[in-house]
């Protein structure tokens, strides 16, 4: 029987057009909601990194001395290099633990969908709530040996670490999961064909079909190490400090922290605040784009 | 389906953005004729009595009176917040030196205003460099020792056997000694935890600054320190950390919590607080007659004459921006609040004793202390501590240092370069 066409159905083109042509009525609670949101503040962001103020209505033209302050800033530079080593190691440790537990828990053993739930809750736990927890349990330990989280940067450092992969881990797992299942199986059973050894499999068939997942889990860890801030400021806030020709360098403050304290702390120097901020966006973005281009160029197309 | 659920979806979106547009207008529509009052409080214990007290008064005279509490911590960021808006807070609080200079410029010279002349000293005010009145102390605070005079005696001694620093050691070592037999212990814990260290790196560290400036008749912020006093800090802070139950790198984690169980439990005989605990320890089942608090010793000559640590970081400013109607009603309902029975009743009851002609008396046994060591001829020691640049920043790299030094990782002459040159560094940050 030949199909009837409706002209009241809500596909119709008489139903479609008027909507169609209120397309821009759709889109303007969300676009309005993105300018008051990021475009409005992002842009006074910018314009007060270039002023001197306390409140953001008086502001006073300086040019870029903010710049100049926020680059000589010995603390900012500190802080800089700590979290690129801190961004480096939780890159590889993450990612190497989310890839073997994903690959643990794609053979087939008993109990595989309560493992992936258990791996995955910790990321379920606000930052803060981690950091705290986290600094009660390497305290009990540490008091126990005379000494602290709080007074010797290496534990904060690998603390840190430790609490990192243990939020991080099951989220990337579940990415890595995914990608090891989209593996086709006819590759699996070729190499197997040819004689290739379980390694063998691993390394040449299913890593270079998984670049995908190792993109963004890559992409997701390193600007999460660089943005990292809730955890690094309930865990350590930066202690110890070092005294250094008379500035104060705490020592596992991390980017995003330094920036938040430069801001609050001095009064009269918040655009100094503002300008290391704009330098810190720049910098996660060239960083988030390189990454990006230099594994998306190692893809395989299926 | 869908395209109905959009379209729900949008209108939802749409209306709460008008919601948002009329509450403004509605804001807009009171600010008419009288002026009305904008107070952001910092002491969020007291927010309710401020609510109905301001709900009392607009009640009365039909003025407006919005009040608006900091979250605990939060003062200074809801300040630069509400101060960068329209309407901004008419009546605020300035607390010290370094909070005059950021926000001076913002302040109404208060000496000609019938508000001021209710006053009874000068003590308590902040200044600006022409002795324009910016600030006005509403209330004093005391800090020392507090110390439970039920567990002194059980230990054989009596309040009258501390008389300076070495009497005070003589008693804290002999009960720390015998800690065990009597079930308790000398202080409570000196936790380093930010809800505790600000005991020490503030309080505690007004005793150095205090006799160093009395030295060098400093009245104004110094732009360094010689840390003169520093032997008697250590002094002090050596006897928190032996004669106590938490000891060494237990202390760098402990929290204020903790400190002031101890105490309340009676497990601890001083503890080293201000009058602002009083309330706590009674709701605690202490006994007024138990309590009393002494000065801090810490080994400097003449210190028997040593009062109770007075001072405050209360003072309200207004809003020299504001408009003229505004700023009018706000020294109105300032007045008010420090003649009228409602008013006076709220300040003795939230703030203990106010510098004002028609002041109530508190219940507060400190402050019946501290009254009596002035009374008996004993010196104040004032709070130093208000000259403090870029506090936070500075009290961060006391604490730090202190939290090496008692977990035994560090020198205490660490605890010296982040007090001496921590000064300079940050008062060159705050004015460089």
């Amino acid at each position: 029987m030949k199909k009837k066409r409706d002209y009241t159905a809500f596909n119709s083109n008489l139903i479609r057009r008027p909507i169609k042509r209120c397309v821009w009525l759709f889109l303007l609670p969300t676009f309005a909601a993105f300018c008051i949101g990021f475009l409005y503040p992002f842009a006074k962001g910018l314009f007060l990194s270039f002023c001197k103020y306390i409140t953001t209505r008086n502001w006073q033209w300086v040019g870029i001395d903010n710049y100049i302050k926020a680059i000589k800033d010995p603390s900012f530079l500190h802080a800089f290099w700590y979290t690129a080593l801190f961004a480096i190691v939780s890159l590889i440790f993450i990612n190497l633990l989310a890839f073997m537990i994903a690959y643990a828990l794609t053979q087939g053993i008993k109990g595989s969908n309560l493992f992936r739930t258990v791996f995955f809750m910790p990321n379920l736990i606000g930052g803060i709530v981690l950091g705290y927890i986290w600094s009660l349990i390497f305290d009990g330990i540490l008091t126990k040996f005379g000494t602290s989280l709080l007074l010797e940067t290496k534990y904060g450092f690998w603390g840190l670490i430790i609490l990192m992969c243990w939020q991080q881990v099951g989220y990337m797992m579940i990415i890595y999961i995914a990608g090891l299942q989209s593996v086709p199986e006819s590759l699996h059973e070729a190499a197997k064909i040819d004689g290739a050894s379980k390694w063998q499999t691993l390394i040449h068939v299913t890593l270079p079909n998984m670049m995908p997942s190792i993109t963004i889990c890559t992409f997701l860890t390193l600007t999460n190490s660089f943005k990292l801030f809730d955890q690094n400021l309930a865990l350590t806030d930066g202690r110890p400090f070092q005294m250094v020709n008379g500035q104060t360098i705490k020592t596992t403050e991390m980017l995003a922290l330094n920036i938040v304290n430069s801001f609050n702390e001095n009064l009269t120097n918040r655009g100094v605040g503002q300008a290391k901020a704009v330098i810190f966006f720049v910098l996660v973005a060239a960083i988030g784009l390189i990454q990006l281009r230099a594994t998306r160029s190692k893809e395989v197309q299926q | 389906m869908k395209k109905f659920l959009a379209l729900v979806l949008a209108s939802i979106m749409c209306l709460s953005l008008a919601a948002c547009a009329a509450k403004t207008d509605g804001d807009g529509d009171k600010e008419e004729a009288k002026g009305s009052v904008y107070y952001l409080n910092f002491k969020p214990e007291s927010d309710q009595a401020w609510q109905d007290l301001a709900k009392t008064y607009t009640e009365k005279t039909g003025v407006p009176v919005k009040v608006l509490t900091a979250a605990s911590g939060e003062y200074n960021n809801t300040l630069i917040a509400e101060m960068d808006k329209k309407d901004a807070p008419t009546m605020f609080q300035v607390g010290n030196q370094g909070a005059l200079k950021t926000w001076g410029d913002f302040c109404y010279d208060l000496s000609d205003t019938d508000f001021y002349k209710e006053m009874t000293t000068d003590d308590f005010n902040l200044k600006g460099e022409n002795g324009e009145v910016l600030a006005a102390g509403y209330c004093y605070e005391a800090f020392g020792i507090i110390v439970n005079k039920a567990l002194l005696a059980k230990a054989g001694y009596d309040l009258s056997d501390i008389k300076d620093f070495d009497s005070l050691k003589k008693v804290a070592d002999d009960i720390h000694a015998r800690a065990a037999e009597l079930g308790f212990d000398a202080f409570s814990s000196a936790g380093l935890d930010s809800s505790s260290s600000w005991r020490f790196s503030g309080h505690l560290a007004n005793m150095p600054l205090y006799y160093a400036f009395r030295d060098d008749n400093v009245t104004a912020q110094p732009a360094e320190i010689k840390g003169t006093y520093l032997e008697n800090y250590k002094n002090i802070w050596d006897l928190y950390i032996t004669d106590s139950a938490t000891t060494g790198a237990d202390l760098v984690a402990a929290t204020g919590d903790m400190s002031t169980a101890e105490f309340k439990e009676g497990k601890a005989c001083f503890y080293q607080n201000g009058t602002w605990e009083y309330a706590g320890l009674i709701e605690a089942g202490l006994k007024a007659e138990d309590l009393a608090m002494i000065p801090i010793y810490c080994g400097v000559d003449g210190e028997e004459k040593a009062g109770l640590c007075c001072g405050t970081e209360n003072c309200w400013s207004v809003n020299k921006n504001a408009s003229e109607e505004d700023i009018k009603a706000t020294l109105d309902f300032m007045y008010w609040v420090v003649t009228s029975e409602e008013g006076t009743t709220l300040l003795a009851e939230q703030f203990g004793p106010c510098p004002f002609k028609n002041a109530k008396e508190p219940e507060n046994v400190f402050f019946a202390q501290a009254n009596k060591y002035i009374e008996e001829g004993n010196y104040v020691v004032t709070w130093a501590f208000n000259y403090t640049p870029a506090v936070d920043n500075w009290r961060a790299g006391v604490v730090d240092a202190l939290a090496q030094y008692t977990a035994g990782k560090g020198e205490w002459d660490a605890v010296k370069t982040a007090f001496v040159d921590g000064w300079a560094t940050q008062y060159a940050g705050e004015n460089g």
